[in-house]
């Protein structure tokens, strides 16, 4: 399934994901729920953080990183790498967390079983509010 | 009335409300925090106030206004 379609598809199932964003790890948008300037912002700054745990990891001598959350009263922010692209959520407060997680890999795999990777993501079929960006 | 009898609600309607003023600083404290989880299954959880996640959460918090400024 492509970037888009899988997104579409997390929206359809998952009420407490308010917006999610699939990039590559060089911090390129696949596709988003977001316009393409607030969900390449919002990348950057997914990526500051990701770099900032990943500091932490090598602080503390741990294996790779593999998924995060950040929680405030105002919301959550999710992130969950693989070797190829992130995952990045926003949610509200007190999400459940186990779920958005799945969620968030699944989306993952999906887009990793895809042939074509992110170039589907240019599928016109893929539902409304995705926004796709042509890599 | 008796001074006291007027002073009995007053400062059980203070500290009520220093109660509640404490407890909500608490509980916006204890739900700000980073969890950091590892391909090992291990995780680290950082709260606010921890330099770590005090370096961290500015970043979370970009992407929330961002997202939800869309």
């Amino acid at each position: 399934m492509d970037a888009a379609s899988a997104i579409a598809e997390l929206k359809e199932l998952s009420t407490q994901i308010e917006s999610v964003v699939v990039a590559a790890r060089d911090g390129s948008v696949e596709a988003a729920t977001l316009p393409d300037d607030a969900a390449a912002r919002v990348t950057s700054a997914a990526q500051s953080l990701l770099d900032g745990a990943d500091q932490l990891r090598r602080d503390l001598g741990r294996e790779n990183l593999s998924q995060l959350q950040a929680s405030t009263p105002e919301g959550s922010v999710f992130v969950v790498v693989d070797s190829e692209r992130v995952a990045v959520a926003t949610t509200g407060a007190d999400p459940t967390v186990g779920l958005v997680f799945y969620d968030l890999k699944t989306l993952l795999r999906q887009v990793a079983d895809h042939p074509n990777g992110a170039a589907g993501a240019q599928d016109p079929a893929a539902a409304d509010e995705v926004t796709d960006e042509p890599s | 009335m008796s001074r006291r009898k007027l002073w009995v609600p007053v400062v059980l309607g203070a500290g009520s409300f220093i109660g509640t003023v404490v407890y909500r600083r608490r509980s916006v404290r204890t739900r700000t925090r980073l969890d950091v989880y590892f391909e090992d299954g291990s995780m680290v959880s950082l709260a606010a106030g921890s330099p770590d996640a005090d370096r961290l959460l500015p970043f979370a918090r970009d992407v929330l206004a961002e997202a939800g400024a869309a």
